[in-house]
């Protein structure tokens, strides 16, 4: 066997009689059984009695915060593949750190959990945990009589875990088992039940011998789930991201001239499901296909196929500071709700504003020059209307022209999508 | 290169790739769910790991096993997720563990709104840990800003080892620009520093020389400790007052006394009455409303403070002793302000705060400086 990894300048500090000194004694004699190396373990730990570990051994350690050990020991086990990372927290941590034991379980990435089940808070004064027994006589009064506690190898099964297995400290070949579960690759939790004289047996009596007894009445729980036998995360993870190709947002060069300079803001008040965030950001493109620099500012409820769907489009030859806009050039009016959202700024609209209007949408009464569009008749879906106006808006010329808008739905949509808005654009401009 | 049309947002993990990040992890929450995407498609095809977490707490854990195994980490969320990261980033504080940490801000209090942006988050970035000790907290103003300061918000975690914030808004996370992030000057990128001789390592040792402990990972060669128990230069808990006192002091003077060397702001200085101190999105509006003042014959000046934690004190001072008349305005209901009445304590500080979902826009700056 390899040398003990006992830090001797830091011996452990339980309380006599504590179970957590066999399982120290137990976890450094499985490491000596696999012949790590102390750099090649990392011991996390959180709080409580079980969060002194890390102290006394010589390995990569971590201590952290209550109930997160699991998600530090993920973040090393994803960088560190060929670590061994070893965690320790009491039933304690179970509790506060559920959602991080559950996840790892799903996850199945090679870590070994060791749960040293008390069934009470130690630390801080023999409070219930999510382990205590109804029946038991604990620190928080008759709170732990109301509640039922949890098996952890059965949530912990259910969960995904591959490796489950229900062990007591006292219990002969503890180190076997210690050294089985590291062994295991993929997530492999051991639930170690024992003994705290601190806090527990004050009030509540219980040996090895009874633990013994009530472990034989608990449903199995004995090491590989054969029904959750799978890869290794870490292992999955990286053959899928080897897989993945690197992609980086498209440059756009200027072919055009601008059909004019200045500064141009555009409206868009649509519905979700219209486009109207689409055909924003095609205005954009191409606005800048024409050397222009362009911004968009998009509105929108956070129930995405309901409520009003707004973009802020600014287009100009010089830096654009202020993304929103007080005084549009043109408004692309297309539903009801849009144009509710911006109601007040009708009022405020200039004689030469241009706005776009689908025939069915009314409008406050305003200054600007108002075009109708009769979507139905040119054939348009309300998921084209947004299109479609831009189609209108390029054929006006003012802004964009129709050689820009090609460019730009050429850069927005992928090949399927192209040929019908291409088309879309052709069938409108002829008939509008 | 000619230029990109994209988002805030998507520049933070355009920069934070160039810095060398080598681990994401992040929870989604707009407006910040957006980094976690563009994580996605960029980190796993470098090599890297991106991955989405059960929580909060779980994505920022990740990071700082992530970090403290060597890997420069990065997660990004919104102020509720903020709220949920403050025991670790605490811990990050106060252990030392290099981490940048997004804040694509938006309207509170609470879950507020999603799609709403504001800048109620600044004193929270900097006062939500336990403990009191001091972060840098980096603020944009526009996509260019997302990159470069995503990047120096890595250099800054890797140097000084510490959580640095990008104090983001929806407004700027969300808001898609035309940019050519190719033309811009990017600053030398840093990483931590490991032990000249790393067999006498200590994990927390300094010297009269050396304020940043130097740093070996977990899982290399020699084994390393880390705790977020209050610990000695060796990594293990101590109860010397002494030692502790000198730590504490440490870890509050590397940051603040380091400030100058980070101090980023943007200036538009003028031979004005007037001094309109802001950040983030509404520099934006400040600096076209500077725009119109100086075409209307009255100019103002502008100071644009990128670099908001630790407060630069001798640029704020500095800047402002030309002027007769100092105005901050930010889009809470007075963060910020506090900071500038605190270092200009003579002075009278007007203030202009908005919160309600909306910018505030170059028209409004114009009438609180025409004292409307």
């Amino acid at each position: 066997m390899a040398d003990s990894l006992l830090n001797k300048d830091r011996p452990p500090v339980f309380c006599p009689g504590c179970s957590h000194d066999r399982i120290t004694g137990a976890l450094d004699k499985a490491f000596r059984k696999l012949g790590l190396p102390g750099n090649r373990i990392a011991i996390v730990s959180d709080i409580g009695c079980s969060g002194l570990f890390d102290t006394f051994f010589h390995t990569h350690a971590l201590h952290g915060l209550h109930g997160r050990a699991l998600t530090y020991a993920a973040g090393i086990k994803l960088a560190r593949p060929q670590l061994q990372v070893v965690v320790t927290m009491g039933d304690g941590g179970q509790g506060i750190g559920g959602a991080h034991l559950l996840a790892a379980c799903r996850r199945n990435l090679n870590l070994t959990l060791l749960v040293l089940n008390n069934f009470n808070f130690g630390m801080t004064g023999g409070q219930f945990s999510v382990t205590t027994p109804p029946e038991a006589r604990v620190s928080s009064g008759f709170l732990n009589r109301l509640e039922r506690p949890l098996d952890i190898c059965r949530v912990a099964h259910s969960a995904g875990a591959a490796y489950v297995k229900r062990c007591s400290s006292y219990q002969s070949g503890l180190a076997d088992e210690i050294a089985e579960a590291i062994a295991f690759d993929g997530f492999a939790l051991l639930d170690i039940w024992g003994i705290c004289p601190g806090r527990y047996i004050r009030q509540n009596p219980l040996t090895p011998k009874i633990i013994a007894e009530k472990m034989a009445t608990m449903p199995p729980a004995d090491g590989i789930v054969e029904e959750n036998q799978r890869r290794e995360y870490g292992s999955l993870y990286r053959q899928a991201a080897g897989e993945q190709t690197f992609s980086q947002p498209e440059s756009i060069a200027q072919r055009f001239q601008p059909p004019s300079n200045g500064r141009h803001e555009i409206l868009l008040l649509g519905d979700a499901g219209q486009r109207i965030i689409s055909a924003g950001e095609v205005l954009c493109l191409a606005g800048m296909s024409a050397g222009l620099q362009a911004t968009q500012k998009n509105e929108y409820n956070i129930t995405v196929l309901r409520g009003p769907s707004i973009s802020e489009v600014i287009l100009s030859n010089e830096p654009i500071g202020f993304t929103s806009l007080a005084r549009p050039d043109i408004v692309i009016a297309l539903s009801r709700e849009g144009v509710e959202r911006r109601q007040s700024l009708f009022a405020d609209l200039q004689p030469q504003t241009l706005i776009l209007k689908s025939l069915d949408t009314n409008i406050p009464p305003c200054a600007g020059a108002t075009q109708a569009l009769d979507f139905k008749k040119l054939g348009v879906k309300p998921a084209d209307r947004a299109l479609a106006a831009l189609a209108v808006l390029a054929k006006n010329g003012t802004i964009i022209d129709t050689d820009m808008l090609r460019v730009a739905l050429r850069l927005r949509f992928s090949e399927k999508i192209l040929a019908s808005v291409l088309e879309l654009v052709d069938r409108v401009q002829s008939r509008s | 290169m000619a230029p990109q049309f994209i988002e805030g947002n998507e520049a933070v993990a355009m920069g934070a790739m160039r810095a060398g990040c080598g681990f994401f992890a992040g929870y989604p929450i707009t407006p910040a769910t957006t980094i976690l995407n563009a994580m996605l498609r960029l980190l796993p095809a470098a090599s890297g790991v991106c991955i989405q977490g059960e929580d909060e707490i779980a994505s920022i854990g990740y990071c700082l096993g992530a970090s403290m195994s060597g890997l420069k980490s990065m997660t990004a969320t919104s102020g509720p997720g903020i709220s949920l990261y403050s025991e670790q980033i605490s811990f990050a504080a106060g252990s030392e563990i290099p981490i940048v940490i997004v804040d694509v801000q938006r309207l509170g209090p609470s879950t507020g709104s999603a799609t709403r942006g504001a800048d109620g988050d600044i004193q929270f970035l900097r006062w939500g840990n336990s403990g009191g000790i001091p972060v840098i907290v980096l603020a944009p103003v526009d996509v260019k800003d997302c990159y470069l300061l995503t990047i120096h918000a890595f250099n800054l975690a890797e140097e000084y080892r510490c959580p640095v914030f990008l104090a983001s808004n929806k407004e700027i996370g969300m808001t898609k620009e035309s940019v050519d992030l190719s033309a811009l000057m990017v600053p030398e990128i840093i990483d931590r520093r490991p032990p000249i001789d790393s067999a006498s390592f200590q994990p927390f040792q300094v010297s009269e020389n050396l304020r940043i402990p130097y740093f070996l990972p977990i899982g290399g060669d020699v084994p390393v400790r880390q705790t977020s128990s209050t610990h000695g230069p060796d990594g293990y808990i101590t109860t010397d007052p002494d030692q502790i006192s000198a730590s504490q002091w440490r870890l509050k003077k590397k940051l603040e006394d380091a400030v100058e060397r980070f101090t980023f702001y943007d200036e538009r200085a003028e031979d004005a009455e007037t001094l309109v101190i802001t950040y983030g999105v509404t520099a934006r509006a400040a600096g076209d409303a500077a725009n119109l003042c100086r075409q209307a014959g009255r100019p103002i000046g502008l100071l644009v403070v990128k670099t908001l934690w630790p407060v630069p004190e001798k640029l704020i001072r500095d800047k402002t002793a030309p002027y007769r008349r100092v105005v901050v305005v930010e889009m809470n209901l007075g963060q910020y302000v506090h900071e500038i009445r605190r270092i200009l304590s003579d002075r009278q500080v007007e203030f202009y705060g908005q919160m309600d979902g909306r910018l505030i826009t170059p028209a409004t700056i114009m009438e609180v400086i025409d004292g409307r």
